[in-house]
């Protein structure tokens, strides 16, 4: 019997109640008909809340990035993420969702069943989760899958031509976005073999990450760069994106627990303190190193806490996130500047925060995983072996996603180009990909 | 007829603009420039990339003077916009053929 709400918890009441409206819109009737039905209205409430909120983060990303930008790529920038709010929902809705959560062909892909949502309704699936309406574990995967692909613009921005990255984008979120997905969560080898992760270190992190620091490499730095000094020419959008993201990713990992229930709310602990202890070391470690601990590191720091316990979320204690937030704020410091001496732009540090701390956070979920926590354990509560099927999946979709998406850019490039022409890049992409100014001030 | 140009430290703006309508002077035109003569810039550090920014924010000031005003002008810029310190800025003068007003076509030093 699930536990009863107390009467002071009125918005989740009232978001109770609008789901049981959903379901019984959604759902053709069979909610209404079927007495025996597993729907928990706490369970769908929250998951409900929770895809409303992943869905902030994209917009909240277009924020974190712009303003890192230059201002003649304020708009472009915000567009990367802005515009596919609409083009990975429906082309999630059409085939990307089906592809990754339909029954499996080969522990690759998910089969055709949801094309086009087809069965997926108001009634609960019970291979995916049994107190939720389908369309809401749909709708809460489908956020993910928006995000994921707009993070890779972090290894792109300010030089992609618009039409490269929209059609780069589609293939992406079909091919490479939804098999990964399949593999970890949709019953795919990656799952299968025991691989942890809670809410995406592989599928949306190192996934992304890496895709990004393909498309960096592919179609090569900013011109000027790295001589010429390409300032952030509004923190202040960076830091309210940031404060977004970090709001947003209550529902991205507390909302994984697809429950509202004490998996739930150690998830949302978990993230918290992560993203609140390397908020403090990414500063220390600016401190250190530089003297001065900066706002841009602070939000840098809090995301990539919050990138670490992703996949851990709800399988590592309290005290474990925030060692793995620790951990996490002088890595990504360091692993930001690599690309220094590495010699590749990735203009937004997408590989050097969500590449990097999506790795230590998947290793993490097999070193501090606990089965009092998730059923689970890890290596330090004397389960070593968690280990392989970690490094495994951080492997495979390293691998699958850097030549995936290499693959994908050279074919674009060959169909539209993938930069901009100099002159443009000049000009900026507001301006020149679409014919608007961000401050007429 | 002479034109001054100042080029000064920005929160001297007011001090100078102050002294300079103290000795006659009604008007002014500002702008925001930026530059560097012997002071140097500043760095910014944004994740751990270091840019080291050398042209400083400035207020260029031009003003136009009869003759016999040049002197005492020159010498209240100097004196308000002074901080002893290095970047304090420069001023020039140069001559000027005509000045027009134009809501009254007046010409010359009735024009300033």
């Amino acid at each position: 019997m699930r536990m009863t709400w107390q009467s002071s918890m009125n918005p989740l009441r009232t978001a109770g109640w609008l789901a049981v409206a959903g379901v019984l819109v959604f759902g053709d009737n069979a909610w209404a008909e079927d007495a025996a039905s597993t729907l928990d209205s706490g369970d769908t409430a929250w998951i409900l809340v929770s895809s409303a909120v992943v869905l902030l983060m994209t917009p909240a990303l277009a924020l974190f990035y712009a303003g890192m930008a230059r201002s003649k790529n304020v708009l472009g920038t915000m567009m990367h993420s802005f515009f596919l709010m609409g083009l990975i929902s429906v082309q999630w809705a059409v085939i990307g969702y089906t592809m990754a959560f339909g029954s499996d062909i080969g522990s690759f892909v998910g089969g055709l069943d949801f094309a086009f949502l087809a069965g997926v309704g108001g009634e609960p699936n019970p291979d995916l989760s049994e107190t939720i309406p389908h369309s809401a574990f749909m709708a809460f995967q489908m956020m993910f899958a928006i995000i994921t692909t707009a993070l890779i613009s972090g290894g792109f921005a300010e030089r992609m031509r618009f039409s490269a990255f929209v059609i780069f984008s589609f293939l992406w979120a079909t091919l490479v976005y939804a098999p990964v997905c399949h593999w970890v969560w949709g019953g795919g080898w990656i799952g299968n073999m025991g691989a942890l992760d809670f809410a995406g270190g592989t599928v949306v992190h190192i996934n992304s990450g890496v895709a990004a620091l393909a498309c960096a490499i592919v179609i090569g730095p900013r011109l000027g760069y790295p001589k010429e000094p390409m300032v952030p020419h509004n923190l202040t959008l960076t830091v309210l994106g940031a404060g977004l993201l970090w709001f947003g990713w209550f529902g991205f990992n507390a909302g994984s627990a697809l429950a509202s229930d004490g998996a739930a709310a150690n998830a949302f602990v978990a993230t918290h303190l992560a993203a609140a202890t390397a908020t403090l070391t990414w500063c220390l470690a600016e401190y250190v190193a530089r003297g001065k601990a900066s706002v841009l590191g602070a939000a840098s720091g809090a995301v990539a806490g919050l990138v670490a316990i992703t996949p851990g979320a709800g399988f590592v204690g309290p005290m474990s996130a925030i060692v793995i937030g620790a951990v996490v704020g002088p890595l990504c410091y360091y692993a930001v500047g690599l690309k220094q001496s590495l010699g590749y732009d990735d203009s937004l540090d997408a590989f050097g925060v969500h590449g990097v701390g999506g790795t230590w956070g998947a290793l993490a979920t097999g070193i501090f995983a606990s089965a009092a926590v998730g059923g689970t354990d890890g290596l330090l509560y004397g389960n070593p072996g968690q280990m392989w099927p970690q490094i495994v999946s951080i492997v495979a979709t390293a691998s699958y996603s850097f030549a995936m998406t290499f693959v994908l850019l050279k074919i674009v490039d060959a169909v539209v180009g993938l930069r901009v022409a100099d002159q443009d890049e000049i000009t900026g992409l507001d301006l020149s990909q679409h014919g608007e100014v961000g401050y007429n001030l | 007829m002479k034109k001054v140009d100042a080029i000064i430290k920005p929160f001297k703006l007011d001090e100078v603009k102050e002294s300079l309508s103290a000795i006659g002077i009604q008007g002014i035109t500002v702008t925001e420039v930026k530059g560097f003569g012997r002071q140097k810039g500043h760095t910014e550090l944004y994740r751990g990339a270091e840019y080291v920014v050398d042209f400083l924010p400035k207020v260029k000031l031009e003003i136009i003077v009869k003759d016999d005003l040049v002197a005492s002008v020159v010498a209240a810029i100097e004196k308000s916009a002074k901080t002893g310190r290095i970047g304090d800025g420069k001023i020039f003068v140069q001559s000027i053929d005509e000045v027009v007003r134009i809501r009254t076509s007046e010409r010359g030093d009735q024009a300033i």
